[in-house]
């Protein structure tokens, strides 16, 4: 029989900073001897490596590290691997580990993201840039319009919510507002500079209504999760969490082309597949690459009317640390860095364990959210400490 | 915009639409079999899945059905700010571009507003752009 469950038991992380010297393999084996310290394992006894999106060969900095340069630096023995970018966003290289320790694929599977953006851009005669005469594929319908950044395609959602449901700038700046507030009180965080709302309405804009705050910036960092069987946690160390739920979609993969972001029905299916209910989480580590996005999800997982986000963060009590649904306590991707996805559900497992220091809220936490991905992909990971 | 745009790589698949601006015309794939819109242009029927699709000419006006104005000088010599587009193309259920609303000042744009195709010719690439219907 295979095992019925998946956990995260051990987790980790390496500095997180913009232009790094050291190298990205490096970065991710810091990582690594994290979470295996804190699990109690040794790298002999990981069956298994997953990745979101694989080694980017034309573009090295936004994923330097592919799974099998690192199966093979660090001698693993896998029976099961992944390294892909089409998968349902990030955290889908955690939801497809756990499918591959509940089909006895493997017990303990290395689950990392790699980014070197900054130091990629600051050594271009390492990192060779992404130039393009021409586009192709998907990017054809939006660069030539000079449309070049996600942040463009996620402010043309954003706006709408501001003209259909009266989503203001007051309201948005709650999100970096409070990743700000919670970086402050992470030791690892990237921005550990206090943000006001006087700082943040008369930041200059990127693209309406996003403006400087509304966007993280490149980091350079590796974040590790290790994916455990059911019948393999008698192995680890420290206290595992269950994957007590997971779900993930796709949209029309021509951002311009889908009628709406994939964490909609991506959290109609999470709370499809399980008895828990939105009531019962007590912390979301919800995507925030940009602003807008932590709102869309908090529409999408129920938390609140599909429209009502604005207003559900009004005034920023609801999600701070002492609030009703504590929001990326450990600041998020706007006060943490882009740790690109894989920081959300590192701190998940942070709080349910009572580890956040500073920032650990009260009440015993039992339930956690962690959710990656805007536009067309989307996972929502649910993390119980049974 | 003075910094030169990025242009489309054309190939067999996506040469009509990038084309047909030189014809005045703003053209979509459309199934012979269930007469739905195929964008971006495949070979095959989304819809039905037949491979009889072939390209037809649409109005060329539609409707923004959302937008943002850009102020990020993305790269050098880009001019800012300018309005990015998405626009549901008339006569082609489902189907939306992403696009320049021009000739207007940024503030003049707003969703719902009804629109008209403008080629901007690059050599045989004609980029559809829209304008304002006054």
């Amino acid at each position: 029989m295979p095992p019925a469950d998946a956990y995260i038991t051990g987790i980790g992380q390496s500095e997180v900073g913009v232009r790094l010297q050291r190298s990205p393999l490096l970065l991710t084996v810091d990582a690594i001897r994290e979470a295996l310290t804190e699990a109690g394992l040794a790298i002999g006894q990981i069956d298994g490596v997953s990745t979101y999106p694989g080694r980017s060969a034309a573009y090295l900095g936004f994923s330097p590290i592919g799974a099998d340069e690192l199966i093979d630096a660090l001698g693993i023995r896998a029976r099961w691997h992944l390294g892909s970018l089409e998968i349902s966003s990030q955290l889908g290289a955690v939801a497809a580990a756990a499918m591959a320790v509940r089909t006895a694929q493997a017990r303990h599977v290395i689950c990392y993201r790699t980014v070197y953006e900054a130091a990629a851009i600051s050594r271009p005669e390492e990192y060779t840039p992404l130039v393009r005469d021409r586009v192709d594929g998907y990017s054809q319908w939006f660069t030539p319009f000079n449309a070049f950044s996600a942040a463009n395609w996620t402010a043309q959602y954003a706006m709408r919510h501001v003209k259909r449901f009266g989503l203001t700038r007051e309201q948005l700046a709650q999100i970096a507002l409070n990743d700000r507030a919670n970086a402050m009180l992470n030791p690892r965080a990237l921005v550990r500079e206090p943000l006001t709302m006087e700082q943040y309405l008369s930041a200059r804009m990127i693209s309406t209504p996003l403006c400087l705050y509304d966007c993280d910036r490149y980091t350079d960092a590796s974040t590790v999760l290790i994916v455990s069987a059911g019948d393999a946690i008698d192995e680890v160390e420290c206290t595992p969490i269950r994957i007590a739920a997971m779900a993930g979609t796709v949209e029309r993969h021509s951002w311009d082309q889908a009628e709406w972001m994939a964490c909609y029905p991506t959290g109609e299916d999470l709370w499809k597949s399980t008895d828990y209910k939105p009531s019962d989480v007590d912390t979301a580590q919800l995507y925030d690459g940009f602003s807008f996005q932590a709102i869309a999800w908090l529409e999408a997982l129920g938390f609140c009317a599909v429209g009502e986000g604005g207003r559900y963060i009004e005034g920023g009590k609801r999600i701070a640390l002492d609030g009703e649904l504590p929001l990326n306590t450990f600041g998020g991707q706007l006060g943490a860095g882009r740790l690109h996805g894989f920081g959300f559900a590192h701190e998940a497992v942070v709080q349910l364990r009572g580890l956040g220091g500073k920032r650990q809220i009260a009440g015993d936490p039992k339930i956690a959210i962690a959710a990656s991905g805007g536009g067309p992909l989307a996972t929502a990971l649910l993390l119980a400490r049974d | 915009m003075s910094a030169p745009r990025v242009l489309p790589r054309l190939d067999s698949e996506n040469r009509f639409f990038w084309t047909a601006g030189a014809q005045g015309q703003l053209r979509f794939l459309r199934c012979q079999e269930c007469a739905a819109f195929v964008h971006p242009p495949r070979p095959v029927c989304r819809g039905c899945l037949s491979e009889k699709v072939a390209p037809e000419a649409v109005a060329g006006t539609g409707t923004i059905d959302t937008y943002t104005v850009n102020y990020q000088q993305w790269r050098p010599g880009l001019e800012v700010p300018y309005v990015i587009a998405r626009v549901a193309i008339d006569g082609a259920p489902g189907v939306f571009l992403t696009t320049n609303i021009v000739g207007c000042a940024v503030e003049a744009v707003e969703i719902g507003d009804r629109v008209r195709v403008k080629f901007e010719q690059h050599g045989e690439v004609y980029l559809p752009l829209f304008e304002k219907i006054a």
